[in-house]
């Protein structure tokens, strides 16, 4: 027997592990809110769909480095090619129209996706060495996926905060129109903001399939996680979105070994991160928006 | 109502009167469905599309709406007709309480709010504790009615003609609803929030109203949409029905009670077309059809079809 | 010239006694052409991994009609998708009754999909053959003379497996992992039944999943965390590969018991990694192709070439292909004994009248046997243990 200290150290750090899961699909989320003011809900498909990409770079023989760059390259070109085509003619259509070219975008590529490659899971390579070395409680890969979402999300954090191609982004979000009298090409930046989802998303699936394994639904339960996750670190804050993945991850399995079983521990989780909304609308770390009469 | 409308609903009603008897059962059980997800979408479109509260989880509420009609059929022998008042009241209750704290919050967070609520129901459902009401994993199988006092109706047209007759009291009650003084309050939080909050009316009440009565719509169309099938189960219920259920409302016409005919149409029919389509990707097809249909028309059916009729009679107008 | 009458009438005579000239049975689907057979799969959603088997149960109708179909009658086969939603269900299968107007379903997969068009089957007396589902429910010829399931049902593997338990380590401390739906709940009250009254002192912990879940990585560390020496792994391929590699990598080294559902080599022992899968139990009543001892069997053979040939998509690691092939080549033994008479009632008939039939994919000493009484054809299996290359089979064939 097991003392409960260890177990439930255990337990956390698991939680981390699927936590680390949850923040790096919630930081796409928050990249495509930033650019765009809306969620995109084919996200998840998006990036199971350029995994599948590198595993068939990777079954081709290319090593892992290369495919992960050029899977990168292909999802950022997949994002904008995706905003040019089919977002742009439904821009000016309402919000909840977009929301349903969302949704069939994530059927679309869902189903196709499953139609090329099949539904049987695949393996997919972790580039981090095998050898347990944190002990029994978490891989290296585990580890390393979580320090690369770290990664991406200074990367990000940086992006937004010192550059001035990620002021226009913002801009162009908040306010279009005063954007474009400044000369910012909104178009293009929302274009940009979908790359940079996609790309970001596309590094999420690489990290996340060697721990779940590849198959066509592999995001589709991870999806509501990684929404719960950003809202609840602040929907316009990718620190925040993160955090909020380990949160849920720790959450959800504390819930489930300690508190309720787990049949009920997403229910319980969910109504625990809705009744913060409640008191604090904006997650942790999120801006408090005021608005005016 | 002008009186051009008045004389193509009564068109269509008479229409949808002779429907069962130059169909086969076979069609007449899927126009039931059809007319159960219009229901649903009716209540779904009043609160989304004329009181701007987004909600992805109102499978929620049909799958309650459902279990109540199951329960009390298969436990407590209530005949299917008396199901229906009772799930309405369990849903009007349910949404309301659930509309009260979800004030809080919009957009976005409103949606994944709604969307944990379609998550969270099916394992409840399947809860081991309460298996002995909701027959758990296996679910609960309803004997679907014969037709009463001996009509020469075979169960599939009689239910067709009961969900007919419900269909047309609850869009009675919907029309009536939204022209009054709440439909105008509902519109008028849509659109100018916090200037209708300042003219004082109490926007909280009526917004969690909204939740109700939208929640109770749909819950009816549950219960009849699990007579009709005469089965529930958790695997029914899954947080894709709400995501089509949005869908439909979208694709129909958003603020638009006929619209929710429109989408229920296409969110019964559509899929079985894109299966005759396409084995491969079946869902592929239905999401061009999505995305194609959005283009096409991005205010719903009922917008494209009040713009061709707007057209028609401009040119009648000026030949 | 009467010689000749003779002639004439004995010709004539052996002219009407000829088969061809007995009249043929036919119900709604059959006719002397074609025979028309309908089917429901999961294409779409949650089980939409095993939409594969009705696209090999199509492929090998395609093969069979290549070769000139079945006493001279073409298969058409009409496959629909309801996204293991039951409602979805019940409208394909009125669809595929009244509409398309098909002999009988087969092969309709999933529990909840086919308890919701139990009794409109039976009450249509349309025989909802083979189907797909390890249900202890589908073997009531009393109440449900219309219905039959193919495959050994979760339940009587799982008590195969307690008995095991009980005989080898009596003493054990069980931990139980299983996907929160019928198929896991059958399973674990089969388990149960076989422990009898020691089932409350020797499980010691039973966790749940649903497939929604990303991992069960938090559900393994619960179960080690018991105390737990044996584990039962109820679970299905993705989460299987997921829950055996995180309970060796934890450094949990049980007992193993995996359901037969998830033992395939290729798609769950080899993603877990062969060397945290040694010394799993499980049981087996078909040949897993990705198997090493059976690359030169005959069966196996003729069922890669067949892949080849006629579903080239298809992913050879995956035991579903070869589960479809199989249950499709029962089908094809039932439609030839029913010969001209093609009417449901028959069809019902032959199917519970299979004699020691034996379709070569199953393992040797594995034979289907059905009767009036008897409506499940696959009772017995072979307990098997994984080496860390193949599946070794040990025990006599259980059941009979």
């Amino acid at each position: 027997m097991h003392g409960f200290a260890e177990v439930f150290l255990h337990q956390v750090l698991a939680g981390l592990a699927t936590g680390g899961i949850y923040a790096s699909l919630a930081l796409a989320l928050v990249m495509i809110y930033q650019a765009t003011h809306l969620v995109n809900f084919a996200q998840g498909e998006m990036a199971m769909f350029t995994t599948y990409f590198a595993w068939s770079l990777i079954n081709a023989g290319l090593p892992y480095w290369p495919t992960f760059l050029l899977t990168i390259g292909f999802a950022f070109i997949l994002g904008v090619l995706v905003e040019r085509i089919v977002i742009r003619p439904v821009e000016n259509a309402p919000v909840l129209a977009v929301v349903t070219v969302f949704i069939g975008l994530l059927v679309i590529f869902n189903s196709v996706t499953g139609w090329i490659f099949s539904y049987t899971i695949k393996t997919f390579p972790s580039p981090f060495p095998e050898e347990p070395i944190f002990g029994n409680y978490v891989s290296p890969h585990e580890v390393g996926a979580i320090g690369i979402t770290v990664v991406v999300l200074l990367l990000l954090y940086m992006f937004f905060r010192f550059t001035p191609l990620g002021l226009a982004m913002r801009a162009a979000a908040q306010n279009p129109d005063s954007a474009r009298l400044v000369g910012i090409r909104v178009g293009w930046m929302l274009a940009l903001g979908w790359g940079l989802a996609a790309a970001i998303g596309s590094v999420a699936g690489m990290m996340v399939a060697p721990i779940v394994f590849l198959d066509p639904n592999m995001m589709g339960g991870v999806l509501l996680y990684a929404f719960a996750a950003a809202l609840i670190g602040g929907i316009d804050n990718p620190a925040g979105a993160v955090f909020g993945g380990f949160l849920v991850g720790v959450l959800e399995n504390l819930l489930g070994a300690f508190v309720i079983g787990n049949e009920l521990k997403l229910a319980l989780a969910l109504v625990l991160i809705i009744t913060v909304l409640v008191i604090r609308p904006s997650g942790f770390f999120g801006k408090v928006v005021v608005s005016r009469v | 109502m002008t009186r051009r409308q008045l004389v193509v609903l009564g068109v269509v009603l008479i229409v949808a009167c002779a429907l069962p008897f130059f169909v086969s059962s076979y069609r007449s059980f899927q126009l039931t469905l059809a007319l159960v997800y219009a229901i649903a979408l009716l209540g779904l479109n009043m609160l989304t599309g004329y009181n701007g509260q987004i909600s992805l989880g109102h499978g929620a509420f049909y799958a309650i709406g459902a279990y109540c009609a199951a329960i009390l059929m298969d436990k407590f022998g209530v005949p299917y007709w008396a199901t229906l008042p009772v799930a309405a009241a369990v849903c009007l209750g349910v949404g309301f309480l659930f509309g009260l704290p979800a004030l809080r919050l919009e957009g976005v967070y409103l949606a994944v709010a709604t969307l944990a609520l379609g998550v969270s129901l099916p394992p409840l459902l399947k809860y081991q504790h309460l298996e002995q009401w909701t027959g758990g994993v296996q679910g609960i199988v309803i004997v679907k009615p014969d037709a009463p006092f001996g009509l020469p109706l075979n169960p599939d047209q009689w239910l067709y003609y009961f969900t007919l007759a419900v269909t047309v009291l609850m869009f009675l009650l919907a029309w009536n609803i939204l022209r009054g003084r709440m439909g105008r309050a509902m519109i008028a939080i849509r659109d100018h929030h916090v200037a209708t909050e300042a003219m004082g009316v109490n926007t909280a009440m009526v917004k969690s109203l909204t939740f109700g009565v939208s929640a109770m719509y749909t819950g009816i169309a549950g219960a009849l949409g699990a007579i009709a099938v005469q089965f529930v189960a958790p695997d029914s219920f899954g947080p894709f029905l709400s995501i089509i259920f949005l869908v439909g409302v979208v694709i129909g016409g958003l603020a638009s009670i006929s619209g929710a005919i429109y989408g229920a149409l296409f969110i019964q029919f559509v899929p079985n077309i894109s299966d005759e389509i396409s084995k491969a990707a079946p869902w592929a097809i239905f999401g061009v059809f999505l995305i194609g249909f959005v283009y096409l028309m991005p205010m719903g059916i009922a917008g494209a079809v009040r713009m061709a009729v707007a057209r028609l009679t401009r040119k009648a107008q000026n030949p | 010239m009467k010689l000749q009458h003779a002639t004439l009438a004995a010709l004539l005579a052996a002219a009407l006694a000829s088969p061809a000239a007995l009249a043929a049975k036919y119900d709604t689907g059959a006719s002397d052409k074609e025979i028309k057979i309908g089917n429901i799969n999961p294409y779409s959603g949650p089980a939409s991994a095993y939409g594969t088997i009705g696209k090999t149960i199509a492929a090998y109708f395609k093969m069979v009609n290549d070769h000139g179909g079945i006493n001279g009658r073409k298969i058409e086969f009409i496959s629909y998708d309801d996204g293991y939603s039951p409602p979805k269900t019940v409208e394909m299968a009125r669809k595929l009754v009244e509409q398309d107007q098909v002999l009988f379903i087969f092969q309709s997969l999933g529990t909840p999909p086919n308890s919701a068009i139990h009794k409109y089957m039976n009450a249509k007396k349309v025989p909802q053959l083979f189907v797909a589902t390890g249900a202890t429910k589908w073997n009531d010829p009393k109440d449900f003379p219309w219905t039959m399931g193919w495959q050994p049902n979760y339940q009587t593997e799982a008590r195969i497996y307690a008995e095991n338990i009980l005989k080898n380590t009596p003493n054990a401390k069980i931990g139980i992992l299983y996907q929160n739906d019928d198929y896991g709940k059958d399973y674990l009250k089969g388990f149960k039944d076989g422990l009898g009254a020691k089932a409350s002192s020797m499980i010691v912990k039973e966790v749940s999943y649903e497939t929604s879940d990303p991992t069960v990585d938090s559900q393994v560390v619960q179960l080690q965390a018991s105390g737990a020496d044996t584990f039962f792994n109820i679970t299905t391929p993705k989460f299987a590969a997921q829950a055996i590699r995180k309970a060796y990598d934890t450094g949990w080294k049980p007992t193993q018991y995996l359901n037969n559902v998830s033992a395939s080599i290729g798609a769950v022992l080899k993603p877990a990694g062969f060397e945290k899968c040694v010394g799993i139990i499980s049981t087996a009543y078909y040949k897993d192709a990705s198997d090493p001892q059976w690359k030169n069997d005959p069966a196996v053979k003729e069922w890669e070439a067949f892949m080849a040939k006629y579903y080239p998509e298809g992913n050879l690691a995956d035991g579903s292909n070869q589960y479809g092939y199989a249950v499709a080549q029962t089908m094809v033994q039932v439609l030839k004994q029913a010969g001209d008479n093609l009417t449901r009632a028959n069809i019902m008939k032959q199917a519970a009248s299979l004699h020691n039939y034996r379709p070569e994919m199953l393992l040797p000493g594995i034979r289907i046997n059905t009767s009036a009484t008897d409506f499940a054809p696959i009772e017995s299996e072979q307990l098997i243990k994984f080496d860390g290359k193949e599946w070794v089979r040990f025990g006599p064939i259980i059941g009979h």
